[in-house]
């Protein structure tokens, strides 16, 4: 990447400190995503995926999270760091989220326009304290905002309650929403996990559209490679609270190098493939409260060694600007 | 919502003929005769037949309830045998002292035990919380007529601050009774000094009634927000820059208003059978008080109609707790 990527996540660990113990939730996450440019993670459930982002717009309750080492930094501020009133400034501004299930990330006891005027406002006053609220000229911005993302009838729907519209519309609500504010960056938490396969790639052909329009800089998590495959340029594939494998679309999903996206890549079922054929990656993810030495992934791995057991695993370059977290790409592993 | 109100409204009037059937058979269907006892104990068989077509009893049971409920509808609750008034007068004299406690007692409460609540949630386990969590368990606990005396004990008689009972000093004149409520009726004679003396009555034994309900509130209020705190849409107004402030005092509150309604309805129910407690340990000179005496002289009609009192109190609460989960909840108003 010759140009400083938007937003850089390093070296990122963090813990849960629950009732049962400390909870290894993170272990050294590094990511980067370009101006302009639009990086997937995917990964199992509970793979750490949304825990990754969540701290972006500082979403975690701490306790019980605990940050032990790594920066976010946006733009070269780290947003580990920043005070309330800085976070004011970048939620929704310069960093805007949508979530995985719209059915109740929307308030059901306010209208939609009612929230949407609300984040329009609160945007307004977070960039000048001064600003006289104006409630006709949001409503505008609202019901303009709500015909970009193709809600039919904008003017009448912003009257109405969450509960009913549908999932679908919902999801438009939030995106429509999460971009009021002209963000440069958009975090997408698996969009269309909740809604049905016909509207999933209306969403996700919404949010390309949208992409391309406003010139944003996308992240987007899912469970669904077909997802990543569609929309992003570069995939970061996530196991057990790290990150195995990194590159662009094409690499990583041309010539797998880490063994759990092997295994991950060939357990996608369709259509032509008997479901005889159907793979599945033995085993379950590791307890992460007493996670295993060495690589984490060993457990389950078809090609794991004596030297897995030992740490530590180290980010192995295999190629311009793509890693994979694996002893058999060491060096002086030069034939694998 | 007017097809709610309707709705309800009909289901009122038949929860009411309920609640008349109920009177009516304390005093009708009850085992004893009520022509003897009636006619005294050294009438004869024809006094006392006399006594019985007098009063109706020797009608049809279900043209004696006619009767009864046509006497209601005119204003007839029978007479009282110890004040020897009509009930219905005895009722307009007592009636509005107890209103006027309850209205103070449940908006002390209210206005006490919500931000309370929302206090004790957001700063969970802080001292503010600890301290509520304590007073709250042993509010739901303690009974109210202990709580009552405890308060006379320390604030009347050692300290000396509020007067030990009664509605206002015996050389006070009481205010020209336009609603019977002393505060009310200070207020529009324009008699201020009369308005604070009958406040400074009201103090004591107010906060005594008060204390169970608020006590429940604090505790239903407080749960509520917990949980409505850790919702998806309250993440999501966080994440679009929604401030701190107006995230729990709006979008979070009202959601967690709709149980603590539930609850201010009901303690505002029991409240006025509580008044029976709270007045006679204030010698507060209310319906609570009058039903006491009348139930100690054996007095029946003022016992049916204050049982029939307290039955609609119930009901009009309930009635006025739905209107109003249907203005909070647009969900309900849909459902009617």
């Amino acid at each position: 990447m010759t140009e400083l990527p938007v937003l850089e996540i390093r070296d990122y660990r963090l813990n849960f400190n629950t009732f049962d113990g400390v909870y290894h939730a993170l272990d050294g996450v590094n990511l980067a995503v370009g101006k302009g440019q639009s990086l997937g993670i995917v990964g199992e459930t509970g793979c750490g995926k949304s825990v990754t982002v969540r701290n972006v717009l500082g979403l975690l309750p701490s306790p019980p999270a605990e940050v032990i080492s790594g920066e976010i930094l946006y733009n070269g501020l780290d947003m580990l760091k920043v005070t309330p009133a800085e976070m004011q400034k970048i939620r929704g501004i310069e960093i805007a989220m949508i979530f995985q299930d719209p059915m109740t990330y929307l308030n059901p006891v306010f209208t939609i326009g009612t929230q949407m005027i609300d984040v329009i406002l609160a945007h307004q006053k977070a960039l000048d304290k001064h600003a006289r609220k104006n409630k006709k000229q949001a409503r505008a911005h609202a019901i303009e905002m709500l015909r970009k993302v193709h809600l039919p009838n904008p003017e009448s729907q912003i009257d109405r309650y969450p509960h009913e519209l549908s999932g679908g519309m919902r999801q438009r609500v939030l995106i429509a929403m999460a971009l009021s504010g002209s963000p440069k960056l958009l975090i997408a938490d698996e969009p269309t996990t909740a809604l049905d396969v016909t509207i999933q790639a209306q969403i996700l052909d919404l949010i390309a559209e949208l992409v391309e329009d406003m010139g944003l800089s996308v992240i987007i998590i899912t469970h669904d490679l077909g997802v990543v495959a569609k929309v992003c340029d570069n995939v970061a594939v996530m196991y057990a609270g790290q990150v195995v494998e990194y590159g662009t679309i094409d690499e990583v999903f041309g010539q797998p190098k880490h063994p759990y996206t092997e295994g991950l890549l060939k357990s996608i079922p369709h259509p032509g493939k008997p479901p005889e054929e159907l793979y599945g990656i033995p085993g379950f993810l590791p307890n992460l409260l007493t996670p295993p030495v060495g690589c984490r992934f060993q457990a389950r791995c078809a090609k794991a060694m004596d030297i897995c057991g030992t740490p530590p695993v180290n980010r192995n370059n295999v190629g311009h600007d793509r890693t994979v977290l694996c002893h058999l790409y060491e060096e002086g592993f030069a034939d694998a | 919502m007017l097809h709610m109100i309707g709705k309800r409204s009909i289901l009122m009037l038949g929860m009411l003929l309920g609640l008349l059937v109920i009177t009516f058979s304390i005093s009708h269907i009850a085992p004893g005769d009520p022509a003897a006892l009636a006619a005294g104990p050294d009438a004869t068989q024809e006094m006392i037949d006399q006594v019985r077509e007098e009063y109706g009893f020797d009608k049809p049971l279900v043209e004696q309830f006619f009767i009864y409920v046509g006497g209601i509808f005119e204003g007839n609750l029978g007479r009282s045998v110890y004040t020897t008034r009509p009930v219905a007068e005895d009722l307009m004299v007592y009636f509005p002292a107890t209103l006027e406690l309850v209205l103070y007692s449940i908006l002390f409460a209210i206005v006490l035990g919500v931000p309370l609540g929302v206090i004790s949630a957001v700063k969970q386990n802080g001292w503010v919380d600890n301290v509520v969590r304590i007073v709250s368990s042993s509010g739901v606990g303690l009974p109210m007529f202990w709580l009552g005396l405890m308060l006379q004990l320390y604030f009347s008689l050692k300290l000396g601050w509020f007067p030990l009972g009664g509605r206002l000093d015996l050389m006070t004149d009481p205010p020209t009774a336009i609603t019977g409520m002393y505060t009310v009726d200070a207020l529009l004679t324009l008699r201020f000094g009369v308005f604070f003396e009958a406040l400074h009555y009201m103090v004591l034994p107010a906060i005594a009634l008060s204390f169970p309900a608020l006590a429940s509130i604090v505790r239903v209020n407080r749960a509520e927000m917990i949980e409505t705190l850790s919702l998806d849409y309250v993440t999501n107004a966080r994440a679009q820059g929604i401030s701190r402030f107006r995230m729990i005092a709006v979008y979070a509150l009202k959601n967690a208003m709709l149980p603590t309604m539930a609850i201010i309805g009901l303690r505002f129910g029991w409240m006025l059978g509580g008044t029976v407690l709270i007045e006679s340990v204030f010698d507060w000179p209310g319906v609570g008080l009058y039903a006491l005496q009348a139930v100690t002289a054996s007095d029946f009609e003022p016992v049916m109609a204050v049982t029939l009192i307290l039955g609609a109190w119930f009901m009009l609460t309930n009635f006025l707790i739905d209107i109003i989960y249907g203005v909070l909840d647009p969900r309900v108003r849909g459902r009617a």
